[in-house]
């Protein structure tokens, strides 16, 4: 590998670990699709910044676009507190308006600043290692790098600062109003942490990228587990693991690294979609299977049990009852009979099934539960 | 006058128009049972997940004709929505989480595919890469009728299954206990608001799509209460912001799908501020207008009251301190100003107020009334 190389992937994994952290409370809170209209509207701060520093690289860019991202909150609130349109709605109103005025502000400026609206959407972090930070001349590696250090650096702090707070705000907010925590206070530093995140990020791998790192990972982590630090811990696991291997998905295919990065997301979540060890979609349909054998089978001996020692029992414990009995399809009853047998929890005398001891006390706990 | 002129006799500027107009009546129409069904961040989400399609489409077929990149577009930002209410009734991710998730990975796996397509010798990528934000110079007279066409099924498809989209999107319950097919008429009607996405595709971008199918049905929520009329109305609202759009960004030289988006927010602010009884200024004007007849009755009940002390004299003057510690200085002056010119009340020479004699029934009736509000009804 080349330090290039190294440099992309380094920025990759700080990127996404930075997303997964206020990614995580956006999906627990149901707000995921503020990152999408964050991740837009923050075009507007930098764009506005711009106007009145005149410089590409000033921190107060972050600031501009941190102010817009709590604007778009704001404006959002508002609009669904008027009762006119309902939230969803006003977050469909909102961001592409703000974001409208941002790409007509752009192109006004056309071709005098390197800040195109494509690039923003699409990012290129190809680029990342050859924007240097080097102070005095001492090249301390990618600019990208050291930013989006200090924003991971700064969630991890708040979030573990605020944990407590953060943790209680989110799942049951009435309690932590209840309990003098402001929950609106929480929301709003939240959505600053967000924006500041995301405009940090879409330098290096634009909006779209920072959808999916901030609510691909968390989504995979919450079919994972039920605690919130480890749904922390496995979305930066997931996310960092999701920025490396869309990496070298776009060495393999020659293609674009967001791109990618984001299509690896998407295959991470499938994988853990679907071999989550207890909720994935196997897990579910193995259990299912195994549950639909074991109840077929306690019937089996319930019904055997039920008719044990009564004059019916010569008619009701033969093996092709059980079809019309139960309404079993023909190879179903059989299936289920023979592993009844193998268990040793019936036997086949004079084309009748008789419970062993074993099937009847099996037969009887089946009943009282 | 120019621009007018312009209209019917430049071709460039007709096409524009025409098409902006047929793209703004079908997104409108069909998105207003969007905003009706909750599902304005959906439209989001499908026309970001168009861009694989649009960039799939080309790749494969290597035809940039409307259609084909259209059904393309069609196809994926289908996909993408079947996906959403798959993994939403599949696990435990909510909706919001799974509209974002989808967005961002079939917008990034277009991203891959566009890779290709710019790789591609002699290809071009000129007129893909206008698909994010769109523009409606490029548009062609052929361009119109396909999306004037496309969008025709997409409207027919509405009037045809009028009352079943009508209940779904009011009371989905009752549809289903009526023997509806719900979740087919639900697939149905969210594969008419794909076609309301793809046709704007060209005009206005992946990325601003969705403001085309929100926008004017917001706008004409605010202005009625019949399903009808909102369709006409979100239609209408869509094809003004749409011709209204294009033909400023094609003046201005600005994005065209930034501009549409603009006037269509306009609109939804003017409806949101002015729509009769719903707008806020409408609102607030009532709200004011009937605080302003309490303080008058207030203020009147209390000189009846003082009235009723002095039985003697019921037009004796009487000292509004009282009145002005109780009720406030302000709303207490300008209810006995509005009351003298309404000859209900009168300013003694001491300046004591008390009600004229008209001013004391007045006040009688009100008591009255009440008191047995029943019979007032």
């Amino acid at each position: 590998m080349t330090s290039a190389q190294v440099d992309v992937l380094l920025v990759a994994v700080v990127v996404a670990a930075a997303c997964a952290i206020p990614g995580t409370f956006l999906v627990l809170r149901r707000m995921a699709m503020m990152s999408d209209a964050i991740s837009h509207t923050v075009l507007l701060g930098i764009v506005l910044a711009f106007f009145i520093v005149a410089d590409l690289n000033s921190p107060i860019l972050i600031l501009g676009a941190a102010l817009v991202g709590l604007l778009t909150v704001v404006l959002v609130e508002a609009l669904s507190r008027t009762g006119l349109v309902r939230e969803d709605t006003a977050i469909g109103l909102v961001f592409p308006a703000l974001f409208s005025i941002a790409v007509i502000l752009i192109s006004s400026l056309a071709g005098n600043v390197h800040l195109d609206s494509d690039a923003v959407l699409l990012g290129e972090i190809a680029f990342a290692p050859f924007n240097r930070f080097a102070p005095f001349g001492v090249d301390l590696g990618p600019i990208a790098l050291w930013v989006m250090g200090a924003i991971l650096l700064l969630n991890l702090a708040g979030t573990a600062l605020f944990f407590k707070e953060l943790k209680l705000a989110t799942f049951d907010p009435a309690l932590a109003a209840a309990l003098g925590f402001s929950p609106a206070l929480i929301h709003y530093g939240l959505m600053a942490v967000v924006s500041v995140t995301a405009v940090g990020a879409f330098d290096a791998v634009g909006s779209i990228l920072v959808v999916a790192l901030m609510i691909g990972p968390p989504a995979a982590a919450y079919l994972l587990t039920d605690r919130l630090p480890r749904m922390l811990g496995l979305s930066v696991v997931i996310g960092a693991a999701s920025a490396v291997g869309g990496y070298w998905l776009a060495r393999l295919l020659d293609a674009n690294i967001a791109g990618s990065m984001a299509t690896a997301v998407g295959i991470a979540f499938i994988l853990v979609l679907l071999l989550a060890p207890q909720r994935g979609l196997v897990a579910t349909a193995r259990r299912h299977r195994h549950q639909r054998w074991t109840f077929a089978r306690q019937m089996l001996l319930i019904h055997l049990a039920t008719h044990e020692g009564t004059p019916s029992e010569a008619d009701e414990s033969r093996p092709d009852h059980m079809q019309r009995h139960m309404r079993w399809p023909p190879d179903f009853s059989d299936r289920v009979i023979q592993t009844a047998t193998d268990h040793g929890l019936i036997v086949l005398k004079n084309n009748q099934l008789h419970l062993t001891p074993q099937g009847r006390t099996e037969a009887r706990a089946a009943a009282v539960r | 006058m120019d621009l007018l002129s312009d209209l019917f006799l430049d071709y460039t500027l007709r096409t524009v128009a025409l098409g902006s107009a047929a793209l703004g009546v079908v997104s409108g129409a069909l998105g207003a049972f969007a905003v009706l069904r909750r599902q304005a961040l959906l439209g989001d989400a499908m026309s970001h997940a168009a861009l694989p399609g649009v960039a799939l489409a080309f790749l494969v077929t290597g035809s940039r004709a409307p259609l084909v990149l259209m059904i393309g577009a069609a196809l994926t930002g289908w996909l993408a929505a079947a996906a959403i209410v798959y993994i939403v009734r599949a696990s435990r991710i909510r909706t919001d989480t799974a509209m974002a998730l989808m967005l961002s990975v079939f917008f990034g796996a277009g991203l891959v595919v566009l890779t290709f397509i710019q790789r591609q010798p002699a290809a071009g990528k000129a007129g893909l890469d206008k698909f994010l934000f769109g523009q409606a110079a490029a548009m062609l007279e052929s361009d119109v009728i396909t999306m004037a066409s496309v969008g025709a099924v997409g409207l027919l498809g509405v009037l045809v299954l009028w009352k079943e989209f009508k209940l779904l999107s009011f009371d989905p319950d009752f549809a289903a206990t009526l023997g509806m097919p719900t979740r087919r008429l639900d697939m149905l009607l969210t594969s008419l608001l794909v076609i309301a996405i793809v046709v704007g595709l060209k005009t206005v971008g992946v990325v601003l799509m969705s403001a085309m199918v929100v926008a004017p049905g917001a706008a004409a929520r605010q202005w009625t209460n019949r399903l009808g009329v909102m369709v006409t109305l979100s239609a209408l609202f869509g094809a003004a912001a749409g011709v209204l759009g294009a033909l400023l960004s094609t003046t201005a030289e600005t994005s065209t799908g930034p501009t549409i988006v603009l006037v269509a927010t306009g609109l939804v602010v003017v409806s949101l501020l002015f729509a009769p009884a719903r707008g806020l200024v409408w609102t607030r004007m009532h709200a004011w207008r009937s605080q302003r007849i309490l303080a008058l009755e207030a203020v009147m009940s209390d000189l009846a009251a003082l009235a009723a002390q002095h039985s003697s004299d019921a037009t004796r003057p009487h000292d509004v301190a009282a009145l002005h510690a109780v009720r406030g200085r302000a709303l207490v002056d300008r209810a006995l100003g509005e009351l003298a010119a309404d000859g209900l009340a009168r300013r003694h020479d001491g300046g004591g107020w008390s009600l004229t004699p008209r001013g004391l029934a007045e006040a009688d009736r009100l008591a009255r009334m009440r008191r047995t509000p029943d019979n007032d009804l």
